[in-house]
């Protein structure tokens, strides 16, 4: 893994004796898409305010490049941040938009002209040099705050979801556009979004934030496959989250049927949490699976079907191919490998800090 | 709402009668006393009476103690209208009330107030006796105008400038600051461009009402400072000639007409 950039160590913010973000401890590395991923009010967006130095942690540093910067003010930073609804300076044309940074660091026309016309390239908008911010669609805004940013050669972007205000389409063409953006600059992107697909999408590494902790950190397949509670595994896609006792290593019991697992060091006859995708729920003949149960939905989602199974008392999502109309008899069937088994918190707040490490 | 053209116009016309009464039949009144005289002859020289050095001398001071008030009003509604917008949540119901409070008295009423203040053996002077300092003469003064001027054309001033920097999104502010703007350069470059707008209508809701007033000039100016309001008012009232008032009332007119359109063109600008 490359060098470390950017280090939060014990950072604590509070409002109004709200806290908002509790001791949170996270190393972003260079050259790396990070992503902070959670609902609205889970501090996912004052963590990046408080790296692009617009708020100041109650407690706790940022060290950014091995320098304590905590204190430092926001234009004295090597970054630059997207922010949310783009904020372009709407009595400035684009150039002047773009031109702004370097402006303010006296660089020459010629070297301002020159890096205008890069960074309009760059988000593939060259010729609108004389329009102003207002007749630009949403997308296009969004790329010239891009532009505005990157032309002042930030070691990091820190983007506060800069796709939140477009349309679904749009915001698919953006994530793949943000993506070669990154491997272009060569930079530190750091995001914030409470959409998960975008967030395992185009990340390298995700960080889940719920209730000012963090929750979990890996890679998208981590995150997506491996949830470590169940607030990741709810968050992340849809998924069963069930009750269910580990009887001893490899064998974990769901609603009062035993089915072997890969999962081991959980200790014997323990309350825990499993995760199984609503893709990795077989159904089967009558007969052939583990607990019987009956189709009680169903919706056609283009890709597969979304069904809804009663089985064992539980109601299962079901995402297949197959076509199971509603009230065919069915069994569940269910591979060692997708079911995921997880510690069950002991309260809300335990949940919290118990993932933290 | 009203799909039918005349039954828009039947709704409106009340409107139309209004402006008709009030507005254009007064206008073309002025507009003919003013370019006639006693004889009912086409003439120019009721306009022209401005040249006279009673008159000039009336509306240049009048233009200058409008400037100046106006100046005034900018410097002092300019930070608090930022005060105000940047406490949005908190004090700004208590702050505006103060600020508007004064508003619903009658503006003669809170005018003769100043006057019981800046008298010779007035309230500030009480005051200032009572220290044992020297007494301050301020009333008939035009620094007592200003005063009055100030007083009661602030809050036009205050309101458009702090509804345009209300408007502003604080992550532009913000945007400034994060590209390398200090908080001198981010005001210069973004906070002032963009409340253009509301300054120049704060000036303009200033800058004419101050222009032609004669009721604060005349109780806080005394008889002896003549503003261009005072001289028509004359015309009209002591010296019964109304064409002569209505000559100068064009003069003023012309003012603010321009001033009007200097504000209407930057508001178009700004779209």
């Amino acid at each position: 893994m490359s060098k470390e950039l950017i280090e939060l160590k014990n950072i604590s913010k509070s409002y109004d004796g709200q806290l908002v973000l509790d001791d949170l401890n996270l190393v972003i590395h260079e050259n790396e898409f990070l992503t902070l991923l959670g609902p609205s009010g889970c501090g996912k967006t004052t963590t990046l305010r408080i790296i692009g130095g617009f708020e100041t942690p109650d407690q706790g540093q940022v060290i950014f490049d091995g320098q304590d910067i905590t204190s430092l003010a926001p234009n004295k930073r090597q970054l630059n941040t997207v922010f949310q609804k783009y904020a372009l300076f709407t009595h400035m044309d684009i150039a002047e938009n773009i031109a702004f940074g370097l402006r303010i660091k006296n660089k020459t026309d010629q070297y301002i002209r020159d890096k205008i016309s890069y960074a309009l390239k760059l988000v593939n908008l060259e010729g609108f040099e004389h329009r102003m911010p207002d007749s630009l669609s949403g997308g296009q805004q969004q790329r010239i705050a891009i532009a505005r940013a990157i032309v002042n050669e930030p070691k990091v972007l820190l983007l506060d979801e800069p796709l939140g205000a477009l349309d679904l389409k749009l915001r698919q063409d953006m994530q793949y556009e943000l993506i070669r953006l990154k491997k272009e600059l060569g930079i530190t992107f750091i995001y914030v979004t409470h959409d998960q697909e975008e967030a395992l999408t185009m990340s390298d590494h995700i960080v889940v934030m719920n209730q000012g902790y963090i929750q979990q950190e890996g890679t998208p397949e981590d995150i997506y496959n491996e949830p470590e509670n169940a607030f990741v595994a709810d968050f992340i896609g849809d998924s069963n989250i069930i009750t269910a006792v580990m009887v001893r290593d490899e064998l974990v019991r769901i609603l009062d049927v035993e089915f072997p697992c890969v999962d081991k060091g959980f200790g014997n006859e323990k309350p825990v949490d499993v995760v199984i995708r609503p893709e990795d729920v077989e159904l089967v003949k009558r007969g052939e699976g583990r607990i019987p149960g009956v189709v009680t939905h169903i919706i056609f989602k283009g890709v597969h079907y979304e069904m809804e199974v009663q089985a064992g008392g539980f109601e299962w999502l079901v995402h297949s191919t197959r076509e199971f109309p509603v009230g065919t008899e069915v069994d569940i069937r269910v591979d060692p490998f997708n079911i995921q088994v997880m510690n069950k918190p002991a309260s809300e707040d335990e949940q919290a800090i118990g993932v933290e490490e | 709402m009203f799909r039918d053209p005349k039954k828009a116009g039947a709704v409106a016309s009340p409107y139309f009668a209004w402006a008709l009464i009030f507005i254009l039949v007064p206008l073309a009144m002025i507009l003919w006393y003013g370019l006639t005289d006693e004889s009912g002859a086409m003439t120019l020289a009721n306009i022209a009476a401005i040249a006279q050095p009673e008159h000039a001398k009336s509306l240049l001071l009048a233009l200058e103690l409008a400037l100046i008030s106006t100046l005034i009003c900018f410097l002092l509604a300019y930070p608090l209208g930022m005060i105000l917008a940047k406490n949005k949540m908190s004090s700004q119901g208590i702050i505006t009330t103060i600020f508007i409070l004064p508003m619903w008295m009658n503006f003669l009423l809170r005018t003769f107030s100043w006057m019981t203040l800046l008298e010779n053996h007035g309230v500030i002077n009480g005051i200032l006796e009572f220290l044992h300092l020297p007494a301050m003469r301020v009333i008939n003064t035009p620094g007592a105008i200003v005063i009055g001027m100030v007083y009661n054309f602030l809050p036009f001033m205050i309101m458009p400038i702090y509804n345009s920097l209300a408007k502003i999104d604080p992550n532009v502010i913000n945007a400034a600051r994060d590209l390398g703007a200090n908080s001198v350069q981010t005001f210069l470059r973004v906070t002032l461009p963009l409340t253009v707008p509301g300054i120049i209508s704060g000036v303009t809701m200033v800058f004419i009402p101050a222009l032609t007033t004669f009721a604060i000039s005349t109780m806080l100016g005394g008889s002896k400072i003549l503003l261009i309001g005072n001289v028509i008012e004359q015309e009209f009232t002591l010296t019964y000639d109304w064409h002569m008032g209505s000559g100068l009332s064009i003069v003023l007119m012309i003012f603010i007409v321009v001033n009007m359109v200097i504000s209407a063109v930057s508001e178009k600008d700004d779209e």
